[in-house]
């Protein structure tokens, strides 16, 4: 891969003046499709921030019903999957090819341990009836001591049956947001799996890394918004 | 490690793993803060010890996980820019809510 063609590596696009150059270009492009994914989940945040503000109650009984344990375990999930893309990114840079593919496997690994864990939860709000549409349920608002395991826990008095309905907001903005990050995980693992073929054949291992650190920093944006997420949906309704 | 390399890293800053390590071992402890801070009764300050937290978090990430401390002025300006632009549409968007009905409802 690295042998020189003319004067410049196999690597480097002819229509740049340097590998430095081609790097940045590639760098800034990264930065500014990051920049409209903060736009784009922006938008989600402020939905969220002003319904919660419109529908409190409802937020506040409908966001007891989130597992902290799930969603603690799923940020160390998250994180530890980070760190180990950001290892990755430095295999890459240091020309370590097995480092490279096993960063890169772990990555995939924990990124699927998310996955199955945010099943875990879909499902119990499947089976709650907690899912907006046609067949969601009202139950554990409008009588919060049928919901024994939330109940012993937060003690939420009943909602009046006009605010209860608004918990269905709340579902609906939990679910496309967590949802949409979710599906930004799986595409991640996608490219995942198919760098960690190019990286078994050394693609990324011979002094061209812009491509493992870009992915990388898309990655850890995914890291960054579930932070905000967990903080939001999961832990700031605890006491009220 | 071959000369190319050594060439390489004086032109692009690598970042080592005791970074990295440190970054973990930080954001570990900052999931712990929230976790601990939510079994708390702080009233008003819920939130905001929450997403104060939060912010840290997302401040090391973007740091040092994502590079930008270490990146060129263009990105470090891109990130700026998104900052900015988020905060300015956010704030624009509440101060509308709120100049009209906030608490009204």
């Amino acid at each position: 891969m690295a042998e020189t063609h003319e004067e410049h590596p196999s690597y480097q696009r002819h229509h740049f003046e340097s590998v430095e150059q081609q790097k940045d270009a590639a760098n800034f492009a990264m930065w500014l499709f990051l920049v409209t994914e903060v736009m784009f989940f922006g938008g989600l945040f402020t939905a969220y921030l002003i319904y919660r503000n419109w529908y409190y109650a409802a937020f506040v009984a409908a966001s007891h019903q989130l597992n902290v344990f799930w969603g603690t375990l799923n940020t160390v999930v998250l994180i530890l999957s980070s760190f180990t893309m950001a290892m990755g990114v430095w295999c890459s840079e240091t020309r370590r090819r097995r480092g490279l593919v096993l960063c890169l496997s772990l990555t995939v690994a924990l990124g699927m341990c998310f996955l199955g864990i945010k099943s875990i939860e879909y499902h119990e709000k499947w089976e709650k009836h907690h899912i907006p549409g046609d067949h969601y349920s009202l139950q554990s608002f409008l009588n919060p001591a049928s919901d024994a395991e939330v109940y012993s826990e937060y003690h939420d008095k009943p909602l009046p049956l006009d605010m209860a309905r608004h918990t269905e907001i709340y579902f609906s903005l939990y679910f496309v947001m967590t949802g949409m990050h979710a599906l930004h995980m799986i595409i991640g693992i996608g490219i995942l799996v198919f760098m960690i073929f190019r990286a078994q054949a050394g693609a990324y291992t011979s002094g061209h890394a812009t491509y493992v650190e870009n992915f990388g920093f898309y990655w850890h944006f995914v890291d960054l918004i579930w932070i905000y997420l967990f903080a939001l949906l999961y832990l700031i309704s605890r006491h009220q | 490690m071959s000369e190319q390399y050594e060439q390489a890293e004086h032109a692009h800053h690598i970042v080592g793993p005791k970074v990295y390590v440190v970054i973990l071992l930080a954001l570990l402890v900052g999931t712990a803060l929230t976790v601990w801070a939510s079994f708390l009764e702080l009233g008003i300050w819920n939130p905001i010890v929450a997403l104060a937290i939060a912010t840290g978090k997302a401040i090391l990430v973007v740091l040092f996980f994502m590079q930008v401390k270490y990146s060129s002025k263009l990105t470090k300006l891109t990130v700026g820019a998104a900052i900015f632009m988020f905060l300015a549409l956010v704030g624009m968007t509440l101060s509308d809510y709120m100049s009209r009905a906030w608490g009204r409802w």
